[in-house]
């Protein structure tokens, strides 16, 4: 009974871990090419969410779905265009704030348009009460569908980032903006990737997720939270750590029902994230001399 | 006419006239150096030419265009290259890799079509890699492909940077002190590079402190001093110029 209760909360460990991870990954993506930290982040999860649910209604689910994430990437372009593209070498700090400010505009709106109310696409297969069973513990076939589909997530990144003409620009914007418009690449236009980029991922999340954890218009700054505690845990700018880091909170947090009321469960991310930023702002698998070399 | 043609150009950075109407032209298939002392305005020229600054004042054009006051990546698509002093490579990528981001301006690959990696990018993937393995021979560092370019050791990153520059096929290249750094015999090898460049078809303007490599391979030398042109002539008639004499080649070279 003790072995199987454990599963099940690594299992609701997991699912919640995939979610911050890709979370982290959007901080990530972003910060990479703009060295800013994007708080509208977790907006774009809720938008996604959001957006299926409502087309769900007159398309059919997958169709919905497709639909919210390029209406969310487009959002994140439009974001990206109207508020940070014409900004010529701003402060950090600038930006950050700006980043806020867009991620209240964007809850407003959506409290405006969708109202306060709790919603959630349906179960794709199965329903609520549907459940595989693996040697006792019981698993939710939309906790595979999370994590089947996060997955593609991460691994199709790694390969566009790898393997497409397309991903080695946004790296080299990362790496060295100058020597990227050298080659003619127009780094302006590659930030505006950048934000689809990690609007897209984080809506395609926001929409699998719905069914497990609801979404409403307001679920973005929790998420936002999570997210950055997970980037600044595997270390900025580093993807493949936020996903070890997503899996790491996710896991921490479903354990701690254990020993502490689930109020507190919040709590976790933020000492967390706030024991980081003290003791090692470079993340648990950063570089410590390199990050010393970062502007922020 | 012409390939590259600069008209006038000024550059005032505060109180300091960085470059003070400076004319002069390139011919197709030249090499042509940009020598003066420190601080002569040789590389704000460069990044003038380069789209990296906007000119106050004056032109630069080429081929059959305008191109001053356009963006670097405008200006790398038009058919410019160029290396800086201090080598910029991509890091977290192989040399491999930071030589195909230099295909960029030759490669078709859009957004959408690299999201979904259409049949057609696959080819376009596969040229990529072969025009970029192809510069990296010309250079005679393929072996080093899939080391990481940041790696390197110094000479073998400059001649990533070039791979990567010559990767664009350019018609173009500017080349920002491309001997610094180096050894006698590193130089020399420069030099019939650049050489070698040059006969492939590429127009090369250079600038260089190096004064033996600048006169054995320039065709022509234009002489900067306090941002202004003093000379522009061919190397001997420079290395005879009373005035580039006493500016520059009679001070202490070191």
């Amino acid at each position: 009974m003790f072995l199987e209760l454990f599963f099940q909360y690594l299992v609701a460990g997991l699912t919640y871990g995939t979610i911050y991870a890709i979370v982290g990954i959007g901080f990530n993506i972003v910060y990479n090419t703009t060295g800013i930290i994007n708080f509208a982040q977790g907006e774009f999860v809720m938008l996604g969410g959001m957006i299926a649910v409502s087309l769900h209604s007159l398309l059919p689910l997958p169709i919905a779905i497709a639909a919210a994430v390029v209406l969310t990437m487009a959002i994140g372009a439009l974001i990206e265009m109207t508020f940070i593209r014409w900004l010529v070498k701003p402060a950090v700090l600038r930006m950050i704030i700006i980043t806020i400010g867009i991620s209240i505009l964007v809850r407003e709106a959506a409290l405006h348009l969708w109202g306060e109310s709790v919603r959630s696409l349906p179960y794709f297969t199965g329903n609520e009460i549907s459940a595989f069973s693996f040697g006792g513990v019981r698993v939710s076939p939309q906790v595979l569908w999370t994590l089947g589909i996060c997955s593609v997530i991460v691994i199709s990144l790694n390969l566009f980032f790898k393997y497409t003409m397309l991903g080695r620009e946004m790296r080299a914007c990362a790496s060295n903006r100058d020597a990227a418009a050298l080659c003619g690449i127009p780094t302006r236009n590659m930030v505006t990737l950048s934000f689809a980029l990690a609007a897209g991922i984080g809506a395609l999340a926001g929409a699998v997720v719905s069914p497990i954890t609801q979404t409403s218009y307001s679920i973005g700054t929790g998420l936002a939270i999570k997210g950055f505690t997970v980037a600044i845990l595997g270390g900025l700018g580093n993807s493949m750590a936020a996903v070890a880091a997503g899996f790491i909170l996710g896991i921490l947090e479903s354990f701690s029902i254990w020993v502490m009321p689930t109020a507190y469960k919040d709590a976790i991310a933020i000492t967390i994230l706030l024991a980081m930023l003290f003791v090692r702002p470079s993340g648990l698998f950063g570089n410590k001399e390199a990050f010393r070399l970062k502007d922020f | 006419m012409a390939l590259l043609e600069v008209n006038n150009l000024s550059k005032r950075f505060g109180g300091l006239q960085a470059v003070k109407d400076v004319s002069f032209s390139v011919e197709r298939g030249m090499i042509k150096a940009v020598i003066g002392p420190n601080g002569a305005g040789k590389t704000t020229l460069f990044n003038l030419l380069s789209g990296f600054a906007e000119p106050d004042t004056g032109e630069v054009r080429f081929r059959d265009a305008w191109i001053h006051g356009r963006g670097p990546h405008q200006i790398a698509a038009s058919g410019i290259s160029r290396t800086f002093q201090h080598i910029r490579l991509f890091s977290h990528m192989t040399a491999l890799e930071n030589v195909t981001v230099g295909r960029h301006v030759r490669s078709r690959a859009g957004f959408v079509a690299g999201m979904l990696s259409l049949p057609w990018t696959h080819r376009e993937e596969r040229e990529i890699r072969e025009k970029s393995l192809n510069a990296m021979e010309f250079l005679g560092i393929a072996h080093l492909a899939h080391d990481e370019a940041t790696s390197l050791s110094y000479g073998q990153q400059r001649a990533v940077e070039l791979s990567r520059a010559l990767a664009a096929e350019p018609e173009m290249l500017l080349l920002d002190e491309p001997a610094a750094g180096l050894n006698m015999r590193e130089t020399a090898d420069l030099a019939n590079l650049i050489v070698r460049i040059r006969d492939r078809g590429i127009t090369v303007l250079i600038v260089e402190h190096d004064m033996s490599l600048v006169m054995k391979i320039s065709d022509e030398v234009v002489v900067l001093s306090y941002g202004e042109k003093i000379a522009d002539e061919k190397p001997l008639a420079v290395q005879k110029d009373p005035q580039v004499i006493s500016v520059y080649l009679g001070e202490d070279e070191c």
